[in-house]
């Protein structure tokens, strides 16, 4: 099935609500609409303090002293904390997602700019704010290290002499692929490019900062911790470990977040701050961080210095890929992925192709910039693959003249090759990538294109096409090979259908603004056919909800989701029991029919589900063996990630005068399995490509040479605003994942992966009368410009 | 100091420090937490109120500036328990995600249909321009914005949800 879902002119009438999958309006949206949403700085308990945290304004130094006395001595300040009373509690640094570490307050030296130094608590939060300009600190300023291609220079300073024995700015090495396999073909191909590529640090810069609520009960010792959390179970269990409180006295509430993007996966230090406020000053306490130290302090993204080879025929078969990476880390390794994945997902670098070897060499390196490594809307380092690869593929077509279209169509991988094994060991699960692309082609009218742009060209203005196919892997993930500070990457969820007939899922997973609330009661309700609206989903609150892993890499779905449906069978399958005792049948006797048992050739003897669910709780016969009630819970383990793919088109016109670039057109068909609310798969996808146009065009993380964040408030870190972007058109094809119970896969973050190579590809193709085959993003006018008059700029 | 403002049709009147700001004179003093912060330099719009009818930015306006004004926030849209066609629209069009930006979107879309009953498309982008939503990809805001006006004209008309998926 193949079908576009662009919005028709007139209206959908949305009075015709599905029992399950389908078209439905999300339930949170009553409360945002009306400003009744609950958002971290929402929270307000009664004696409530304000924390404040002071930063350093240098990127590398010695802390001489900390002198806090006049700010203590301010009449609205309760507490003021330093790296060093941290120290003596143990807690002045703390683990980061990737087995490293990194200070909650410094102690010996700060290591990027804006890096926490101290924090004061205060009655209102401008109070706060002013007394932490009376804090006195005297740094010893050092050599910074801000390129990630010099860090490894003998002479750099070494940032990370808090590692024992280190002598340099060495955070990893890491291989994927066979080299010996790859460096064959390439030796023997006809046709080899190479490109150098840098795809820059960026931030997520979700619309609501980062924050924290953290309340302590000191006579039982529990602690209750609002916060911005992707991963709130994942947090609690994090804290139990890191403060040394017990895990049962910890409860986590994520209420609602302001968009996350990965963002907010990590554990930041002011929240620990927070928490030793609270427990040191006996009242709740918030610290709500402003833009600037969003921008500033909490995780980045991507920060890649990619070279990418690819080895093909004369005739446009491609054989190899082979890449370098020099990742920059920052200061401290705060990568957020599965353990066993240093680089994330980045292996899956060969994309949708049929090649016969590749390889992948990378070393990152630590630099005197903000730690991170989050995902910005990706599952672990794919968008920076994607991009490699299909920035490649583009370079190759230039090479060979051919059309970028028919090389890829040259190369995708055919259905019937799934369940596919890449050379560097992903296992696909499913695809059908060829129908993807031709339905991108026919939204787009490619010929049509092409013949446009030819007219164009010859009356000198500069259109371009630019094409993307993409594959995403979802869902971490399988218990084998998966796991996060030894922490399976699984999900919970717990059903409860009431004697009433309505029903309550608890869910590990937590949302950010994809709906869950809405497509997590769809889903149950297309198992066991009760409506959508009566069954609750609660989520983001630890005591509430079975333990799991969060949302992040466009897991909900591929993860939880499944769980939804596998607890929803759970229940269902109880309730067959029950029918049977009720219809005085056998089990084999019953059918299912979205919503109720019958006898099979007697529609008339049923039982809705409802009704079982009464009788489960009520004084009739129970079947042998079976408890009463009508509840399950499930822990659940992907066997595989899930492999949705796309195809994307990008129309741009480039001003040959200004260099400024216009997204005129752009065309996404996504195939994302079983679509479980199509309205939510389309906003989810408006929103990636959204982001795509903002990396490629607009956003970028800058630093001075003195490690000076160049990019620190919304006015120097451009994000796109509706001006930027066009309607967007899309389309879709559903083949369903093998593995997944009902056969979805992850979209969440497909769009924000596979737009920004379409959208460079459609700008070099515009480029093509200057001779260009590469320029890197973020493809500002000013950049553009010199790319276009042969000076490229790589980014800084 | 001593600050009086006419808020959602409600007189208040609050001791406040000179240099307090609007957003959070309306959050943390009256409790209006519909309103929300996110940037400090007046690039985002989530902060955007009416003030004398006119959409302004509320991280970027003192609450003293406000006194003796009126002042309307997203909490003020729903009128007798009924929902204006505005929210409406955010909710049938999907046009909003996570609905941090939403409040901002409201009071600004609202105050266009105010003006123009009937924009297209490019006159709402522009309308919003001031602000940022990172979920949305902004079409279905635009789409919202042309259900409410469609619905006040009376002009709305529908096909089936199920004809779309």
């Amino acid at each position: 099935m193949s079908t576009s879902d662009n919005p028709p002119t007139q209206f959908v009438d949305n009075n015709l609500k599905p029992v399950g999958h389908g078209r439905m309006l999300r339930k949170e949206d009553a409360r945002f609409i009306r400003g009744k949403g609950r958002f971290i700085d929402d929270i307000q308990p009664s004696g409530m303090l304000h924390l404040a945290i002071l930063r350093a304004p240098i990127a590398h130094g010695r802390i001489v002293s900390v002198d806090v006395t006049l700010a203590e001595a301010h009449p609205k300040v309760k507490l003021v904390g330093t790296g060093a009373m941290l120290a003596e509690r143990g807690l002045a640094w703390m683990p980061t997602l990737a087995n490293d570490v990194q200070p909650v307050l410094a102690t010996d030296k700060v290591r990027f700019q804006w890096q926490e130094v101290a924090f004061v608590v205060a009655d209102d939060r401008y109070a706060a704010r002013d007394a932490l300009e009376l804090i006195d600190v005297e740094y010893e300023q050092l050599p910074v290290v801000v390129d990630a291609r010099t860090a490894l220079d003998p002479s750099a300073p070494v940032i990370r002499d808090d590692l024992s024995g280190k002598s340099d700015n060495h955070c990893f090495d890491w291989e994927t692929g066979d080299q010996q396999a790859t460096d064959a073909v390439f030796a023997g191909a006809e046709v080899v490019v190479r490109q150098d590529m840098v795809y820059p640090r960026v931030h997520p810069a979700p619309l609501e900062t980062c924050g924290a609520v953290a309340d302590y009960d000191p006579i039982d010792g529990n602690l209750t911790l609002w916060s911005t959390t992707q991963a709130p179970h994942a947090h609690r269990t994090l804290y139990a470990m890191v403060a040394g409180l017990p895990e049962h006295k910890i409860r986590v509430i994520s209420p609602d977040i302001g968009g996350g993007f990965g963002n907010k996966v990590p554990i930041y230090p002011g929240y620990l701050c927070t928490i030793v406020a609270s427990m040191l000053t006996g009242a709740p306490v918030k610290w709500t961080e402003d833009r600037f130290e969003n921008l500033t302090s909490t995780a980045f993204a991507r920060d890649y210095v990619m070279r990418g080879e690819i080895a093909a025929t004369k005739a446009g078969k491609v054989l190899a890929i082979r890449t370098s990476v020099l990742a920059d880390h920052g200061a401290f390794n705060g990568v957020a992925a599965p353990t066993k994945y240093p680089a994330g997902f980045f292996g899956v670098f060969t994309g949708s192709y049929d090649i016969q070897a590749a390889h992948c060499t990378m070393t990152a390196v630590y630099t005197n910039k903000a730690p991170g490594g989050i995902a910005y809307s990706c599952s672990f380092r794919i968008a920076e693959a994607v991009y490699l690869i299909e920035r490649l593929v583009d370079c190759l077509a230039d090479e060979l003249a051919m059309d970028p279209v028919e090389l890829r169509l040259l190369n995708l991988l055919r259905p019937e090759q799934f369940p596919y094994t890449s050379k560097t060991g992903w296992v696909y699960d499913s695809g059908d990538y060829e129908q993807t692309l031709r339905e991108a082609l026919k939204i787009a009218d490619y010929a049509g294109l092409r013949r446009e742009q030819a007219e164009k060209r010859a009356r000198g203005e500069l259109m371009g096409v630019g094409v993307s196919v993409f594959t995403e892997a979802v869902g971490a993930g399988p218990r084998k090979d998966m796991d996060i500070l030894g922490l399976g990457m699984a999900d919970g969820a717990a059903l409860c259908v009431y004697p009433t007939g309505t029903a309550v899922l608890r869910v590990s997973c937590q949302t950010q603004g994809q709906g869950h609330e809405t497509t997590f009661a769809q889903i149950v309700a297309e198992q066991i056919g009760i409506p959508p609206a009566d069954i609750k989903v609660v989520h983001g609150d630890t005591d509430q909800t079975p333990f799991g892993m969060g949302t992040y890499g466009s897991r909900s779905t591929p993860v939880s989701g499944a769980a939804a449906a596998l607890v929803a069978r759970k229940v269902r399958d109880k309730a067959h029991l029950f029918a049977a005792t009720m219809l005085e049948a056998t089990v084999a006797d019953l059918e299912w029919n979205k919503g109720s048992f019958h006898v099979i050739g007697n529609p008339t003897k049923s039982l809705t589900i409802q009704q079982i669910a009464k009788w489960a709780y009520g004084t009739g016969r129970q079947p042998d063996g079976v408890e009463g009630g009508l509840e399950a819970h499930i822990h659940y383990h992907p066997d595989n990630l899930t492999y949705p793919n796309g195809a994307y088109i990008c129309v741009v016109d480039v001003d040959p005068g200004t260099a400024a670039v216009t997204v005129r057109r752009f065309i996404a068909v996504d195939d994302c399995g079983t679509r479980i609310n199509p309205m939510i798969i389309e906003g989810q996808v408006h929103r990636g490509l959204t982001d795509g146009v903002g990396m490629a065009l607009m956003e970028m993380i800058t630093f001075d040479e003195a490690g000076n964040c160049l990019a620190a408030s919304l006015m120097d870190y451009l994000l796109p605003t509706a001006l930027e972007v066009p309607d967007w058109e899309t389309g879709f094809t559903v083949t369903p994942s093998p593995h997944h119970p009902i056969g979805a896969k992850g979209i969440g973050e497909c769009a924000t992966v596979g737009s920004p190579p379409a959208i460079v590809n459609a700008v070099v193709d515009a480029l093509k009368p200057y001779g260009l085959r590469h320029a890197d993003m973020p493809l500002t006018p000013s950049r553009l410009w010199e790319a276009m008059n042969g000076n490229p700029r790589p980014p800084m | 100091m001593r600050v009086t403002m006419r808020v959602n049709g409600n007189d208040v009147t609050r001791e406040i420090e000179g240099r307090l700001l609007l957003v959070h004179f309306l959050r943390d003093h009256l409790g209006l937490t519909g309103t929300h912060w996110g940037c400090d330099t007046s690039n985002c719009g989530a902060c955007a109120v009416w003030l004398d009818g006119e959409p302004v930015k509320s991280c970027t306006v003192l609450a003293a500036m406000a006194g003796g004004h009126e002042v309307r926030t997203v909490e003020g849209l729903e009128r007798r328990g009924e929902l204006d066609a505005i929210q409406r629209g955010f909710m049938e069009c999907h046009g909003l995600q996570c609905g941090f930006c939403t409040p901002g979107m409201l009071m600004t879309t609202r105050a266009l249909l105010d003006r123009h009953p009937s924009p297209s498309e490019q006159e709402i982008r522009e309308a919003i321009s001031g602000q940022v939503c990172r979920c949305t990809g902004y079409a279905t805001i635009v789409r919202s914005v042309q259900w409410a006006a469609a619905e006040q004209a009376g002009t709305r008309t529908t096909i089936a949800a199920n004809e779309t998926s």
